[in-house]
């Protein structure tokens, strides 16, 4: 009653909070009801279990099923051994090139999600440089398991070595050196102290990599051929194929619980367990549990992975100016002349697209941040739980959502700008959210009621304290939110029309017509722009943190 | 004329099973008149704070009324109600310099930037900030800080000033400097000031009035001196400061029996008969020798230079800590010596339990 009465005195605040859940519910809740719904549903329209019958009945289904839960797991496995060692190495050892390391392990993220596909058809497909060309294979193939893991392993273990690099960084060194000197061995210093206070790190960013595993569209699109059936692919299939929604809707439901079931058990069962055992002491970082052979083994097993990561970047680079790979080498400008002649519609699209999702995503994620830790109002977590949903919801199971949810009266936006924007804004706005309430927690609620002591309402006091009190959070969430939209596919996918179409779908469509040079180019060209825009928001953020001493109204 | 009144002001929150709720501030009244600066003291947890955040707008009660002189602004959210505060963190905005943290306010009403600059390099000087003006927050000492929060709550020229603990990030020395600037300052401008503190010199160093309160409830609300010398109850006394209690009868409007002897109290409303406590301050009784009112032992004597802290056995009554002015003339006194006591008549105060 308090908390309807004292919104009802701040109206714009109100009407934000109303505004907000709309959206949620439309963009958010509506499609995965749509989705679930229409999975029980006959193309007519009537009740039926049929659907899933199929998961039964049909082989098809069922081994989709199975090979992109195992897919996941095996992925998920070698992903975060290889993060975990990378991350051991650039936080807790001495060795040369530590900057370079964790650069070029980031490089994957910022780049489309399938981009390791394309170099692994370059190095390991019919006509690969190093099936065909050195090894004169006629008969080897690369699709299916081992080559959708190989390519999901390069995409998937930065994100493993990211979230295990906040793990280790905040397990104070001094606890081994502790071990150490009450006797233990090395080994069991590892054993007993470091490796158990990681594990809730480390059984997190399992689950992560899993659900992203599953979640990946690209990859298997291009890798698993017709041989090795995976879900997101086979959901796409059915309905742009056999046009058979209600059976795509269901394959996106099979490929929701363990997704969802993931997610959270990594949110609100892990997440709770994670140790922290920084104090504001300051520690020296190096650690002594291991002798100078491991430490190069380990050096030599992240620099393996870098040289690789590297490798595959330069062969999409030398595939982008190579005539015909496999058959011609010689150096050429076509496929770029493609790129921004044919193709050059789809470059703009994704700029407009990526303009108009970086900002709305960036602005919405800070002031739902805002809302859920400083407000007080019915359905805050509520508002918390669906703001960061879609997050967890496979990109595929979103697009099938919207074009159930948006293709048909009330609401039409299949075939435009907005169904686009909306996917990716309540999509992609979920990390803004999450870093901007951790870092809005340790700043004290006490300077924002200064503002509204002084007059501020909440509008100004969240434009003029708040935004820039939480600008880092802001800016990631900008560089998250632009890299998202210029590099997202699976929920694009089903969107894009011929009005408005994406790089990324462009690139897919190349490759399926076997033109890797032009999706080579398309992929050169789009990582550019990617470096270029992190870049310019980086220069700008430094710029707008040193003028920010004064403010004007 | 009064600037602030609290109507049977309540506050009640959940209690953290759910179940129930929790008094925080019960049926608060209390008239602020003009000018005068009223501190709000108990210790914590006893609702001060919780009274001070519904004066300013940033709790809700749940029930009562608070007026800013005829204007009632119960329901008015804190960006309308022209209280400005002064944060016990201070809450300087981080990402602004000095003049721009000082003119926030000022810009928010879209005052010429003349008459910004204006104001602001008034206040700054009145507050000892001038030539501070570009530095940024990270650079300023504690005591520049609280100056800097202080300057921008004068600056609004607020119908009320509100202090919440201010005071409690500083040094013990820094403590007493601010604590008279901030009474001078407030007494040169007339503005009318709510201040919340849990240490009682604090409190009667600077108040016209003092609220004394004790889990949400108003205990009693003095001078400095009603508080100190006629404190209304047992928990008022012994808050304020040091105390001797024992048990009494009343006799008649000045007098009690205290252990067989007839003590001169002040004016109380007991009647005779009544059973009692009397309240004496150590420093309200003197220590003889030879003779005196109540005859007992020493069974502690601390020499701290101004004074001699002693505590006296006094059979009957129990031991009661006595103050002896001046120890270097008086001598010193020694565990088990057979001593004196008489209360200076007509200072211990009857109180309700």
């Amino acid at each position: 009653m308090n908390q309807i009465r004292r919104l009802a005195r701040d109206p714009l605040l109100l009407a934000l909070i109303i505004v907000i859940f709309a959206g949620l519910g439309l963009f958010v809740v509506y499609p995965l009801v749509k989705v679930v719904l229409t999975s029980f549903q006959t193309r007519s329209g009537q009740f039926t279990l049929e659907n899933y019958e199929l998961f039964v009945n049909r082989r098809l289904y069922q081994t989709a099923l199975k090979n992109s839960l195992v897919v996941g797991g095996v992925v998920a496995v070698i992903s975060v051994l290889l993060g975990y060692v990378l991350a051991f190495v650039t936080t807790r050892l001495r060795t040369p090139g530590q900057a370079a390391l964790n650069m070029v392990t980031m490089l994957p993220i910022i780049s489309p999600p399938f981009v390791s596909a394309v170099s692994i058809l370059f190095l390991f497909g019919f006509n690969g440089l190093i099936t065909k060309g050195l090894l004169q294979l006629q008969d080897f193939s690369i699709y299916g398991f081992g080559g959708v893991v190989l390519s999901q392993v390069f995409t998937f273990t930065p994100i493993a070595y990211l979230s295990l690099r906040g793990v280790l960084q905040s397990i104070n060194p001094t606890l081994e050196d502790a071990a150490l000197n009450v006797g233990a061995t090395k080994w069991q210093a590892f054993r007993r102290v470091t490796l158990p206070l990681s594990l809730p790190g480390i059984a997190s960013a399992l689950l992560i990599v899993f659900i992203e595993s599953l979640a990946d569209f690209g990859n298997p699109l291009v890798l698993a051929g017709a041989t090795f059936p995976m879900l997101a692919p086979q959901a796409y299939l059915e309905i742009t194929g056999s046009f058979n929604l209600p059976r795509g809707a269901a394959l996106a439901v099979v490929l929701l619980i363990p997704s969802l079931t993931a997610f959270a058990i990594q949110r609100y069962w892990i997440s709770r367990r994670q140790y922290i055992t920084v104090t504001g002491k300051p520690t020296s970082s190096t650690s002594k549990l291991v002798s100078e052979p491991v430490k190069w083994v380990l050096f030599g097993v992240s620099w393996l992975f870098t040289v690789l990561v590297l490798a595959f970047y330069a062969v999409i680079l030398v595939g982008a100016f190579t005539r015909v790979w496999g058959f011609d080498y010689t150096v050429t400008l076509q496929h770029f002349r493609y790129v921004f002649d044919v193709g050059f519609n789809s470059v703009k699209d994704t700029l407009v697209v990526a303009a108009f999702v970086t900002p709305l995503s960036g602005l919405l994620g800070m002031m739902i941040a805002f809302l859920v830790v400083r407000r007080r109002f019915p359905g805050r977590q509520l508002m918390e739980f669906t703001s960061i949903l879609n997050f967890a919801v496979p990109g595929t199971v979103v697009g099938i959502g919207y074009i159930l949810a948006f293709n048909g009266p009330p609401i039409i936006l299949t075939g435009t700008l907005a169904i686009l924007v909306a996917a990716f804004v309540f999509r992609y706005m979920s990390v803004g959210i999450q870093n901007g309430i951790a870092v809005l927690s340790q700043v004290d609620p006490a300077i924002e009621e200064a503002a509204q002591n002084l007059g501020a309402d909440s509008v100004t006091t969240f434009r003029k304290v708040t935004l820039p009190l939480i600008a880092p959070a802001f800016f990631s969430a900008l560089v998250y939110a632009f890299v998202r939209a210029m590099t997202a596919i699976s929920a694009a996918i089903f969107l894009v029309s011929a009005n408005w179409n994406l790089m990324t779908v462009q690139i897919l469509n190349q490759v399926g017509s076997g033109r890797l040079g032009v999706a080579a180019a398309f992929s050169v060209v789009l990582i550019l722009i990617v470096v270029v825009f992190m870049g310019v928001l980086n220069l700008l953020m430094s710029r707008w943190t040193r003028h920010s001493g004064s403010v004007r109204f | 004329m009064n600037d602030l009144t609290l109507r049977n002001l309540r506050k009640e929150f959940r209690s953290h099973d759910g179940a129930g709720s929790v008094v925080a501030v019960n049926d608060a009244n209390l008239e602020v008149p003009k000018g005068t600066l009223v501190t709000l003291l108990g210790p914590s947890g006893c609702g001060k704070t919780t009274l001070l955040r519904m004066i300013a707008g940033f709790e809700e009660p749940t029930s009562g009324q608070v007026l800013f002189g005829e204007r009632d602004v119960t329901n008015d959210p804190p960006n309308r109600r022209n209280a400005s505060m002064v944060f016990q963190s201070y809450a300087i905005f981080p990402h602004l310099n000095v003049f721009d943290n000082v003119a926030f306010g000022l810009k928010l009403q879209r005052l010429p930037a003349a008459q910004v600059r204006e104001r602001v390099g008034r206040v700054m000087e009145v507050t000892g900030l001038a030539g501070y003006e570009k530095r940024s927050p990270s650079q300023l000492s504690g005591g520049q800080q609280q100056r800097v929060a202080l300057a921008r709550c004068i600056v609004m020229e607020p119908q009320l000033l509100l202090f919440d603990e201010p005071l409690s990030n500083l040094d013990a020395k820094l403590r007493e400097q601010m604590r008279v600037e901030i009474r001078e300052l407030q007494q040169r401008l007339g503005i009318t000031t709510v201040y919340v503190t849990h240490d009682q010199v604090e409190a009667m160093s600077i108040s016209d009035v003092v609220v004394v309160m004790e889990k949400g409830n108003i205990m009693q609300i003095g001078s400095p001196e009603d508080i100190y010398a006629r404190p209304a109850n047992h928990f008022v006394a012994d808050f304020i400061g040091k105390a001797n209690f024992a048990a009494a009868e009343v006799v008649d409007a000045r007098t009690v029996r205290v252990g067989g002897k007839d003590v001169q109290v002040q004016p109380h409303a007991f009647a005779a008969g009544k059973q009692v406590s009397v309240m004496l301050r150590p420093e309200a009784a003197t220590i003889g020798r030879a003779e005196g009112l109540f005859e007992g032992t020493v069974t502690r004597a601390m020499f701290l230079g101004s004074v001699l802290e002693c505590v006296v056995n006094v059979a009957g009554v129990g031991e009661m800590m006595i103050d002896v002015p001046n120890p270097v003339a008086f001598g010193r006194l020694e565990v088990g010596e057979k001593v004196f006591v008489t209360p200076v008549a007509g200072l211990p105060a009857v109180v309700a339990d």
